[in-house]
């Protein structure tokens, strides 16, 4: 098998010898984009991010959230599915019995170790109930200490921010912390 | 009361005090002011070039978070050197480390010694002094400011500054051969090389009162040779191989921090508003305004003013020109440097200078 070789056509002459040519073509491109930056419509694509934010596509795997049922309760399960699809093993769920008989079970802890967390959004697609979702439209989070990055269940169940693009409006709030969690750990929500 | 006014007046006419002022105005009026607006317009204007945004975070959170579009970083950054550590690494030559950053400092504050702002009204130059010698000191002034990068690289006991001072002090020297070369035409043409005759011979025309005689009409091929030259000897981009940052990293002041790294970049900033005031004065006609002299009956105090003006303008200009030039062209390598040199502007500039000579000849 020969080698393959693209010869490239070096230009040589007096006017690349001279460079001036060359140099006065660049400067014109250069000038161009500096007047016109300069004067009126700048072509900056630039965002000012604390200021101004990137448009979140309502497919946008965020941070995530449990969401609840009519009553405030969480909707999980404690099914295990997420934490088993899991491919970073960030999820940790220990189950405990529902206080309404029709409901087997819930979660007495439920934690996901974000800094772990790939978002790929398998843990979204395996819940048979919409119970976990990653809509939340939160980007990044930044913390100055790592154990703040393991959300604990009070944390991720009302991490909704509203985002013009993600419409969910079908969950009430519950009207104490107490009638919708019962048997919390006892961890702070913040 | 007249007599402490009479007083003032002696001492303002003495030639002394007259310089001393002169001293302090050009350098803290127009060349520290200018130089230090660049390091700004340098991150400003490049970013336009970029269809980028450039600085604008540094603001006052005291004066409901004023940023002025970025204009505030010209003091953050003054205030972020001062206060940084001054580091001399270990094993370095303290005395030579500590003085190498003043020599480019102040070889490139040189320059505007001899050069004028605007035509002499009586006895009263614009300019702080008229040396006979006039561009044959510019000359020697550039060969001073090697020593600041070759001292900085040499003392600072790094093998990345060693290497960036010895390819500095190359570059420098070899290009202060074109900077006298090309301007051997102008010493033919004006027929001196004290500045004010220069000048004074840039406001004489062709063909009545059509065509100024500027150093860029007589002297085209010079005025590029000289712009190159000059810009090389800034050290900075499309010259810029003793800061190669891919292979040296910073270059001959790698090893700097604080207020000296700061004094290197001032000087670097400084020197371009020297090359850009040398340019003026010597291929624009320096102050000369074209074709005012037709206009008898204009007050003194006016034409200063626009002469002023017009060295400002024009100044600032070829600033921005040499700026353009370093966010247009990629660096040269080093031998590329040394062989764009030697082997094309040497000959160039010789060749102009015998063409130069024997057109002067046959026009006698």
């Amino acid at each position: 098998m020969e080698l393959k070789v693209k010869t490239v056509n070096r230009i040589d002459g007096f006017q690349e010898a001279l460079y001036l040519p060359a140099i006065f073509n660049g400067l014109r491109l250069t000038v161009r984009h500096f007047f016109k930056n300069l004067f009126g419509s700048r072509e900056v694509v630039t965002i000012q991010y604390p200021e101004e934010q990137r448009h979140v596509s309502p497919r946008w795997r965020g941070r995530h959230r449990l969401t609840r049922r009519e009553n405030g309760f969480i909707k999980c399960v404690a099914c295990y599915m997420c934490e088993t699809i899991c491919p970073a093993h960030c999820i940790h769920i220990e189950a405990g019995d529902h206080p309404d008989l029709s409901i087997e079970k819930y979660p007495v802890v439920f934690d996901i170790d974000e800094l772990r967390c790939v978002f790929c959004g398998l843990c979204v697609e395996a819940c048979p109930k919409e119970a976990i979702r990653m809509d939340t439209g939160v980007i990044a989070m930044a913390y100055s200490s790592r154990n703040r990055f393991d959300y604990t269940r009070d944390l991720l169940k009302d991490t909704y921010r509203p985002n013009k693009e993600t419409k969910y409006t079908d969950i009430p709030l519950p009207k104490t912390e107490e009638e919708a969690l019962p048997n919390s750990r006892g961890i702070p929500s913040t | 009361m007249n007599e402490i006014i009479n007083i003032a007046i002696n001492i303002l006419l003495d030639p002394f005090i007259q310089t001393i002022l002169k001293i302090v105005v050009i350098i803290f009026m127009f060349v520290m002011p200018l130089a230090t607006v660049l390091t700004l317009m340098e991150r400003k204007w490049s970013a336009m070039i970029q269809d980028r945004v450039g600085p604008n975070r540094a603001n006052l959170p005291f004066a409901d978070n004023f940023r002025g579009r970025g204009a505030l970083h010209i003091a953050a950054d003054a205030l972020k050197s001062i206060f940084k550590e001054d580091f001399i690494p270990r094993g370095a030559d303290r005395f030579l480390f500590t003085i190498a950053p003043y020599f480019g400092f102040a070889a490139a504050l040189s320059v505007f010694a001899i050069v004028p702002f605007a035509a002499p009204i009586g006895d009263f130059t614009f300019q702080i002094t008229d040396v006979k010698p006039g561009l044959l000191y510019i000359f020697a002034i550039t060969s001073l400011g090697v020593y600041g990068s070759v001292l900085a690289g040499a003392s600072s006991n790094s093998k990345f500054a060693l290497l960036g001072g010895t390819r500095a002090s190359a570059q420098m020297l070899s290009y202060e051969v074109f900077i006298g070369i090309s301007l051997l035409g102008i010493f033919m043409v004006y027929e001196s090389t004290q500045i004010s005759v220069i000048v004074d011979g840039q406001n004489t025309y062709w063909f009545g009162n059509l065509i100024p005689k500027w150093g860029i009409f007589t002297q085209p091929v010079a005025f590029v040779l000289f712009f190159v030259a000059m810009i090389a000897e800034t050290k900075r981009a499309p010259f810029d191989a003793p800061e190669g940052e891919s292979e040296i990293v910073a270059g001959y002041f790698l090893e700097y921090s604080g207020m000296r790294f700061g004094a290197f970049m001032l000087a670097e900033y400084i020197a371009i508003v020297g090359v850009s005031v040398l340019m003026v004065t010597l291929f624009l006609g320096g102050y000369h305004i074209p074709w005012l002299h037709l206009w008898e009956s204009a007050p003194q105090a006016l034409v200063t003013i626009l002469q002023i003006l017009k060295f400002t303008l024009l100044s600032v200009f070829f600033c921005w020109l040499q700026l353009q030039i370093r966010w247009t062209i990629p660096k040269f390598r080093f031998d590329q440097t040394m062989a764009l040199g030697w082997k094309k502007m040497l000959p160039v500039a010789m060749a102009n200078v015998l063409v130069t000579a024997i057109i002067i000849l046959l026009a006698n």
